[in-house]
């Protein structure tokens, strides 16, 4: 095997017939026409393939990514929009059933006061008004019995004073009304009823 | 021997005797011959092939009911597709003019990437970027697109040109300036964007040869002493297959950045 160098290499493959390449002094920078042909041919159509096919389906995915991702943001956005509305909604109508609240309490107070008030008349114009008829009936009562006992006391004093003086003065006593004039001054306070015996000598 | 592996197509096609050490015509993997011509269909073009098609199914398969909430397949399709998209395309040309170019770097990074990673995917293992004339296809592609799109915008040649000069400066330095932008934009820049992907997928590979098959070479020999130094031919042969799928990675993610840098650079107003 004898050596080579590229320029009798490519003197020899020049001078030979033979392919370019061949052989054991083949020159290997020496293209060999039909791979140059073959492969450029090739890659030709390979590049076709992937210009009218991968890429634009790669970029269409591509471009519905991005356009799937740019749509979902504005649907978070309009969903954000929807939902800040809905809280404001709520909030305004929370903020008018308080207003409301309030001012239905502040009713029932006032309407409670009222109530109560009216409630407290009531009872006490009831209450004088019993108060008052109790006092009437008492003194009714008191009238009754003080003429009942009148009557009693007259009888049984005069009784007393003839069984102690030992006549009947009865028709006397009626006569000159001392019973009811010595009665008179005891409810008058002119005579104060300590003793029997002082009792009878004032009024005597 | 080779004709059975070039047949069954799938299978490690360095692992014969003839073959090593590996040379770059290790790299030349006939199948067929193209019926009418002098040309032959390899095993590079058929990985490519399935590549291109691995790909579009996987694609198809998880983009076709692409929907607002992906699924685990298309989950996954969006990651990687979101690399391409964002961390490559738009930050690369910005974010007005990026969509345009999505489609063509999306397709770029994982055409490549997958085409890288056949060189570690047991059954494939072969990197397709090692052949030159794929990494040269692609970069013509990007070639004719990033002069065009710099060309609309300048709106002629002239002005195209003449935006390729930085502003600002003195007027003696300017020729050799436009000398030394015109080697990059014109011969530099397409050089290097097909050569890097070729080498680090050739190179690469080159490497795992020599430590995967000389090893198995080594043990073959059936002498005790060969036999040990396999073993650690082949721990750094699983190393480097860790490390190469790194690169073939990087390779993809570089060739699709520069790319965009490019394109990016064409539509910059201010150069």
């Amino acid at each position: 095997m004898e050596h080579t160098t590229i320029a009798s290499g490519v003197l020899k493959a020049a001078a030979e017939s033979e392919p370019m390449g061949a052989g054991v002094d083949a020159v290997p920078i020496y293209p060999y026409i039909p791979e140059l042909i073959f492969g450029t041919i090739v890659f030709a159509l390979f590049w076709w393939f992937v210009a009218k096919k991968i890429v634009p389906s790669l970029e269409k995915a591509y471009a519905e990514r991005t356009a799937a991702i740019e749509g979902g943001m504005q649907a978070a956005e309009q969903a954000q929009a929807e939902a800040a509305e809905a809280k404001k909604q709520y909030e305004d109508q929370l903020g008018e059933a308080r207003a409301e609240a309030a001012r239905i309490r502040e009713h029932a107070k006032e309407q409670g006061a009222q109530i109560v008030a009216e409630m407290r008349e009531q009872a006490q114009a009831e209450a004088n008004r019993i108060t008052e008829t109790a006092h009437k009936q008492i003194e009714a009562e008191r009238q009754q019995a003080m003429v009942q006992l009148r009557g009693e006391v007259g009888t049984i004093s005069t009784a007393l004073a003839s069984k102690i003086v030992g006549e009947s003065l009865e028709d006397e006593a009626r006569q000159r009304g001392i019973v009811d004039r010595f009665l008179a001054e005891l409810e008058s306070g002119e005579v104060r009823p300590e003793k029997l015996g002082a009792g009878s000598e004032q009024g005597s | 021997m080779s004709a059975t592996m070039a047949a069954v197509g799938l299978v490690l096609p360095m692992a014969e005797g003839e073959h090593f050490p590996p040379t770059p015509g290790s790299f030349w993997q006939p199948l067929f011959a193209i019926p009418g011509t002098d040309y032959a269909f390899t095993r590079p073009m058929l990985l490519i092939a399935i590549s291109a098609v691995v790909l579009a199914v996987w694609l198809w398969l998880t983009t076709r009911h692409a929907a607002v909430v992906p699924g685990r397949g298309q989950w996954y399709t969006e990651q990687v597709y979101n690399f391409a998209r964002n961390g490559i395309a738009r930050d690369m040309i910005g974010s007005k003019d990026f969509m345009r170019f999505v489609p063509f770097l999306f397709a770029l990074f994982v055409f490549i990437l997958l085409n890288n990673l056949f060189g570690v995917i047991p059954g494939f293992q072969n990197p397709t970027m090692a052949r030159i004339g794929f990494p040269i296809g692609l970069t013509l592609i990007v070639y004719v697109m990033y002069h065009w799109v710099g060309l609309r915008k300048a709106g002629s040649v002239g002005a195209y040109l003449g935006g390729l000069l930085p502003s600002g400066l003195p007027g003696w330095i300017k020729p050799m300036i436009m000398f030394l932008e015109l080697i990059t934009f014109f011969i530099t820049r397409p050089l290097t964007l097909a050569l890097r992907l070729f080498g680090n997928m050739f190179a690469g590979h080159m490497l795992l040869v020599v430590f995967i098959v000389g090893g198995w070479y080594l043990f073959r020999t059936w002498d005790p002493a060969l036999m040990a130094v396999a073993i650690p031919a082949w721990v750094l042969g699983a190393a480097l297959t860790a490390f190469e799928a790194l690169v073939q990675f990087l390779q993809a993610y570089v060739f699709a950045l520069l790319a965009a840098s490019y394109l990016g650079g064409a539509l910059a107003d201010e150069h």
